[in-house]
Parts: structure tokens; C-alpha cells; sequence
């Protein structure tokens, strides 16, 4: 009865298909530039030289051939910050969404799957975690755990939880209906074993969709933190970062908000669009 | 009437007093439990080794819940369900597993009873490995063989089947184990009429030759009257009519047995269907 839903179909990436390669080349962009950093960079992101400070990009007159991007108040190459950014960008959206994700998605598999007890007090921390506004949130954790990435990548799973919890909860509850659950049971299953090796793999797909969403989010988080000065130390160059210290001096020198703001926009457009593009690809209700 | 002449076989399931109910939420109470609406109301009824049974009935007369005691998917409020000698009825999950293997059971909807993300050989092999019954790629393959699919198949995906193909995948699931009951619950109401008559024919084709108890659900009587040895027709969760399929049919005792053989016959079933 529940089978119209149902008519998975294995992965295919069509050429056509621009909402998932858009995002797909910009993040491979971003992570090609992020593991060779020290090639691409053409300057040490930290080294300061007065004499060059806030150089424009290199469309503008005035500009140094060397500083594509053009430096910021203390005469930083405003490229090479933002190549070394990607490193930290990508660095926490990875390992913040993974943390979150298996967190929370664990919770939501017991809950939708075992029900009863698990899933009322399951649900109801779920209820009460919702009630946080999560930016605040953020901020109070991190304020209160100490700055740094491994402060703002717990932050992030501590607060984001929820939101697998929730999706994979109710995806869980669904796949728990269908007969192949029965079959199992009736072919010998053990209910764990039911669980990971039957419903898993049927809520895996939302699982991968919801980490792209959740990287884009743990990409805008960190950089929130970074505006606040509540992430890493102001000198090492993360997007937030030099967005805040652009920030002073948008008036003479707006290239050193814009850049890393753009980087910003995109990334985080990227994945989400990827994680929508994903669900799709695997969701054929939504398709 | 052969079916009177041969000697009564020993029963398989012999169930007595069954009831089960289920807990009516949608009259449920600002406090306390919810009130319970019996489903079965005191089934008492025999299924003989080797045989055929079909129970036939009304839409929500119960006969998909009488089917799931018998596999033990559902546990009766009170009675007694014994399965060769033993009572089933209140075994917990861990005593009944290793019973599983002798109860197997084939679905209504084969695209929500084999697993969408696991491939053919694999949803069949799986079953046999928990039971140690084997459990390869080739043990898979001669199941495949035996409902008449050929390796290709093998390593398709469930929703790459049509619906016979995805059935016979089920029935193949079911008869690897070598079980000695198989439930079979309106197994071709979605299939198309030459898928029915293929899947029909081999079930009893298999039955008959491993010496399968079937129980076999259908609200259909035509492709009762051609498949089953015995039947068994319910009424609001109780028995109004048992006994070889001959003897019900040509002398039913009770209206709604005549009611339901009074429902439009389906001529194009004939035995040529299960040859
Ligand atoms: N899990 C359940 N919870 C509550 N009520 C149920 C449940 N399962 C079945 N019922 C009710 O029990 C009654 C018998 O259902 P059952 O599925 O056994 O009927 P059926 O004879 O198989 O009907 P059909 O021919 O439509 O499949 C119905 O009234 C149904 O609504
Ligand atoms: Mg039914």
C-alpha cells in the first residue's frame, strides 16, 4: 500500500544536470586550492608589509601585479588569505557536519526505529534544544567553552543535532512500515541487525543530502564566530575574519570585505544547493 | 470427491480459542488505555501437513491478522497457536527465531517487501546465511532457478523487476530456507492476469513437490477453488464455514460463504492455469 512512494533509482549525474555540478566544481575548486595552499597561495597569508598596505585588485589602477586581490590594512595578500581560508572553511564544515550528523542521525535511527520510550525522550530533547535560537546559542557555547576551531566545530554538532535528528527520525518511522522490516524479522533479522543493514541504507541518502546542507551551515557558523572574534585566533586567516577586519575599512579598501564575502555566499550556495540536488536524486517523491 | 476419501493428515498448526484485538486509538480516552477492537474472536481450526489451505473472507474480516499469528509477526491475547507440537502463541522474539526458518511468509506488495537498495541474490541469500542453510551467491542462484528466473537477475535491483518477477524473488526468498509452512497473503492482487496465473501455478507446483503447509489469503474464490485443498472462510473475525474446498464450495453452510460464491466467478481461471 505504502509502494507508490517507492521507486528508488540508483544515482545517475546527468550532464545536464547544472544544479549538482555548479556546486560540485566549485567545491572541488575549493578543496584543490585548500590541500595545495602553499602552491596556489602566492604569498604567506600572514606576512605583513606596510609598504603595500591596502594595494586594489589587480582591475584597478594602482595595483601590484603580484596581489591579484590586492592586500588589506596591514598589507596581507588578500588571495592568499582567502586560499588559506578555505583550509579552515573546509576543514570545520567537514568535520562539524560529520560530528553532527552521525550525532544526530544516530538519535533520530533509535527514535524512529525502537519508538515508545527511546522516542519520547528522544523527541522532547529535541523539543527543547529547538527552542535555543541557534546563533545565540552559538555564541553562548562558545563563549563559555573557549575559542578556538575545536570550540566552534563542538558547537556546531552540539547545536545542529537536532535538525538529522528530526529528518532522519521521521525517515526512519517510514521506512519502519514497509514489509521488507517484516521480512526481515521473518528471514531471522535481529533488530539491530534490521536496523543498519535494512533501513540504514534507505535513509542513507537523506543522511549524505542533509551533510552538504549541514557543511554550508558550519561554513556560515564558523564565520559568525570569526566576526565575533569567538573562533580561531584573529590572525590566521578564516573567511569571518577578514570579512569583520574588512568590515573597518570598507570605505577605501571594500576588496577586502567583498572577496572572502563572495567565497563566503558561494560556498555555502553550493552546498546547499548540493544537498538539494542530492535529496532529489535519491527522493524520486520530490523529483 | 477424493479430497473426502484420503485419510486425515496430521495437523501442522492446530490452533484453538484464538483471539486478538487491537487498541482502538482513535476512541482512546483523555486518561487511561485505549479501548480494544477484537479482530479475532475465538478462531479454533487446524491446518494439515502438506496442504493448501485458503482462508477467504471479507475486506477487514481478519484474514491478514489470522496470518500474521500464524508467523508469529503478531502474538494473540489469548488461545493457543501450536505449531508441530509446540505453543508458539507466547514465545518472545530470541525463542522464535530459530522457528522462523519453518514459518516463512510471502508478501501482498513485493516492491515494499524486498529491499529496494539490495540486490536480488543478495535478498535472497541473506535469509539463508542467518540460518546457515548456505547462503552464497550460488545457493541464491539455484533458488532463482527454482521459481524459474535466470542468473541474470541476480544482481538487478528489485525496482528493475516487473511484478511477477518481483514475486517469484519473494517466493524465492521463502522456499530457500526450505520451510515447512509458507503464508501467502493476497500474493498476486497486484500483479496482471497472465503474472497471476504464472505465480499461481508455481506456488502449488512448489508446494506440492517440497510438501509445503501453505496458507494461502485471497479474497478471491476462483483462485481458491483451483489452488487450495481445504478453506477456511471468516466472518468478522470468526469461522463460518471449513473444510475441503469441494465439499465448502458444493455445500456451503453458512450465507456468507454463499454470498461470496455468489460474487461474479471468474471464468478465465480454469485449471489449464495451473499446469
Ligand atoms: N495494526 C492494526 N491496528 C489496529 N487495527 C488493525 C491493525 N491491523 C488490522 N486492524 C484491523 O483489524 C481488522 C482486520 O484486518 P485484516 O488486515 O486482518 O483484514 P483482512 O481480512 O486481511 O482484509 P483485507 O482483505 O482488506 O486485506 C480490520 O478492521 C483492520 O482495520
Ligand atoms: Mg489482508
Amino acid at each position: 500500500m505504502v509502494d507508490a512512494t517507492y521507486s528508488p533509482r540508483p544515482m545517475r549525474f546527468k550532464v545536464r544536470n547544472l544544479r549538482l555540478w555548479l556546486p560540485l566544481l566549485w567545491i572541488a575548486t575549493l578543496i584543490i586550492a585548500a590541500v595545495f595552499a602553499p602552491i596556489f597561495a602566492p604569498h604567506d597569508p600572514l606576512a605583513q608589509d606596510l609598504m603595500l598596505e591596502r594595494l586594489p585588485p589587480f582591475f584597478i589602477d594602482g595595483s601590484e601585479p603580484g596581489h591579484l586581490l590586492g592586500t588589506d590594512s596591514l598589507g596581507r595578500d588578500v588571495l592568499s588569505r582567502m586560499i588559506y581560508g578555505a583550509r579552515i572553511a573546509l576543514f570545520v564544515s567537514v568535520i562539524a557536519a560529520f560530528s553532527t550528523g552521525i550525532f544526530g542521525s544516530t538519535l533520530g535511527l533509535i527514535a524512529g526505529y525502537y519508538g515508545g520510550w527511546w522516542d519520547r525522550v528522544i523527541s522532547r530533547l529535541v523539543d527543547i534544544w529547538m527552542a535555543f535560537p541557534p546563533v545565540l546559542f552559538a555564541v553562548l557555547l562558545v563563549a563559555v567553552i573557549g575559542t578556538g576551531l575545536t570550540s566552534v566545530i563542538f558547537a556546531i554538532a552540539l547545536i545542529d543535532w537536532t535538525r538529522f535528528a528530526r529528518v532522519i527520525r521521521a525517515e526512519t518511522m517510514v521506512q519502519a512500515q514497509m514489509d521488507y522490516v517484516d521480512s526481515a524479522r521473518i528471514g531471522g533479522a535481529r533488530r539491530m541487525a534490521t536496523l543498519l543493514s535494512e533501513i540504514l541504507p534507505n535513509v542513507l541518502p537523506s543522511i549524505i543530502a542533509l551533510l552538504a546542507l549541514e557543511m554550508g551551515i558550519a561554513v556560515i557558523v564558523e564565520a559568525i564566530l570569526s566576526f565575533v572574534n569567538l573562533s580561531i585566533s584573529s590572525d590566521d586567516p578564516t573567511w569571518g575574519s577578514m570579512i569583520s577586519e574588512g568590515r573597518g575599512a570598507i570605505h577605501f579598501a571594500w576588496w577586502v570585505l567583498l572577496f572572502p564575502l563572495i567565497a563566503l555566499f558561494l560556498t555555502v550556495l553550493s552546498f546547499s544547493t548540493l544537498g538539494e540536488g542530492l535529496k532529489k536524486q535519491f527522493d524520486p517523491v520530490l523529483k | 470427491m477424493t479430497d473426502v476419501m484420503t485419510p486425515p493428515q496430521p495437523a501442522l498448526f492446530s490452533i484453538k480459542g484464538l483471539h486478538l484485538s487491537f487498541p482502538d486509538r482513535a476512541h482512546r480516552p483523555l486518561f487511561g488505555a485505549a479501548p480494544r477492537i477484537e479482530v479475532l474472536k475465538g478462531l479454533t481450526l487446524d491446518l494439515p501437513e502438506g496442504r493448501i489451505t485458503g482462508i477467504v473472507g471479507e475486506s477487514g474480516s481478519g484474514k491478514s491478522t489470522l496470518g500474521r499469528v500464524l508467523v508469529r509477526l503478531l502474538a494473540p491475547d489469548a488461545g493457543q497457536v501450536t505449531f508441530d507440537g509446540k505453543d508458539i502463541g507466547a514465545l518472545d522474539e530470541d525463542a522464535l527465531r530459530p522457528l522462523r526458518r519453518d514459518l516463512q511468509m510471502i508478501f501482498q506488495d513485493p516492491m515494499s517487501s524486498l529491499n529496494p537498495r539490495h540486490k536480488v541474490w543478495r535478498i535472497i541469500a541473506q535469509p539463508m546465511k542467518r540460518y546457515r542453510r548456505g547462503g552464497t551467491r550460488a545457493d541464491a542462484l539455484k533458488a532463482l532457478e527454482k521459481v524459474g528466473l535466470p542468473e541474470s537477475f541476480a544482481d538487478r535491483y528489485p525496482h528493475e523487476l516487473s511484478g511477477g518477477q518481483r514475486q517469484r524473488v519473494g517466493i524465492a526468498r521463502a522456499i530457500a530456507l526450505e520451510p515447512r509452512f509458507i503464508l501467502a497473503d493476497e500474493i498476486v492482487s497486484g500483479l496482471d492476469v497472465s503474472s497471476q496465473a504464472q505465480v499461481l501455478s508455481l506456488l502449488k507446483t512448489l508446494a506440492k513437490d517440497m510438501g509445503l503447509t501453505v496458507a494461502f489469503i485471497s479474497h478471491d474464490l476462483s483462485v481458491i477453488r483451483h489452488l487450495c485443498d481445504d478453506v477456511i472462510v471468516l466472518n468478522h473475525g470468526e469461522i463460518v464455514d471449513s473444510g475441503p474446498v469441494q465439499t465448502v464450495f458444493e455445500h456451503p453452510k453458512s450465507d456468507i460463504t454463499k454470498a461470496l460464491l455468489g460474487a461474479i466467478p471468474r471464468p478465465e481461471i480454469d485449471d489449464s492455469w495451473f499446469e
